[in-house]
């Protein structure tokens, strides 16, 4: 059952990572990387991060994408133009590449299963309870800052937002 | 072939590199900047898997605190990185990151 389903939303988030990548117009790119957010979401369910999954689909699926979402309307943005000098031989090697990189990763990946050893469900189970003591005991520095940083980025949003810079 | 009920932890490795290399491709290869930042996104959520897989493995939580940050920053990096595409958008009405190069040369 667990293979079913890591299967299933890998599937998922593979296929809508490839259509963010190939899809022309800003839009579907975002809905694409919702769907990636969504099946990942479950991906963290599935490896027992109860706290992780929500706050996945709470703050990325739901804030920063609505952030996008609202700025692609708000700019009107349309298809991307083709590019006027595209730069053909670094795509023609750029995409072997990649795909070179990535089964390298695999086979190192797949070398090292035996003493990576499996994902059970249910094996380890983390909700807010635990997440919420140890951000507040070893992590407590770290999550203040975060915080200062948050604001600082908040005000620069804003200052950028209504600033003219010529 | 393992048992029907665990997956094996490399292959949430493997769907992570994956995803980053679909971020990777789409930050070089789109030309909107819009699309170029989401592609930074999907990237972020490539390494959170890992986080995320890693913690399960060590039964340990400090891979999904590591996360909740990546979150929070990658919250604060949108908010900011969307205000200076406004701004840029308001100054050159374009979206087209080969048409704002004056930083170039």
């Amino acid at each position: 059952m667990d293979l079913i389903f890591f299967l299933l939303f890998a599937s998922i988030a593979v296929g809508c990572g490839i259509s963010l990548v190939v899809q022309k117009h800003p839009i579907a790119s975002a809905l694409s990387l919702i769907g990636v957010m969504g099946s990942l979401a479950v991906l963290y369910l599935l490896l027992g991060a109860e706290f992780i999954a929500a706050v996945q689909l709470i703050v990325y699926a739901g804030a920063i994408m609505v952030l996008f979402v609202f700025v692609i309307m708000l700019l009107n943005a349309a298809e991307e133009a083709p590019s006027r000098k595209t730069n053909w031989p670094s795509r023609l090697l750029g995409v072997p590449l990649l795909a070179v990189f990535v089964a390298l990763l695999a086979y190192l990946f797949d070398k090292m299963s035996p003493s990576l050893g499996t994902v059970t469900f249910g094996a380890f189970t983390t909700g807010g309870k635990q997440i919420g003591r140890s951000l507040f005991n070893n992590y407590l520095l770290p999550f203040e800052v975060t915080s200062v940083l948050v604001l600082i980025a908040i005000l620069g949003a804003i200052v950028l937002a209504r600033k003219e810079i010529d | 072939m393992p048992q029907l009920t665990a997956v094996p932890l490399s292959w949430y490795l493997i769907l992570s590199a994956i995803l980053f290399a679909l971020g990777i491709a789409g930050f070089v290869f789109r030309r909107n900047v819009i699309t170029v930042f989401m592609s930074i996104e999907l990237m972020l959520n490539a390494v959170n898997l890992s986080f995320v897989a890693f913690s399960h493995q060590l039964r340990q939580v400090d891979g999904q605190i590591y996360t909740f940050f990546v979150m929070v920053v990658a919250a604060a990096e949108a908010a900011v990185g969307l205000a200076i595409i406004l701004t840029v958008f308001k100054n050159r009405q374009t979206l087209t990151i080969d048409e704002v190069s004056s930083l170039k040369n």
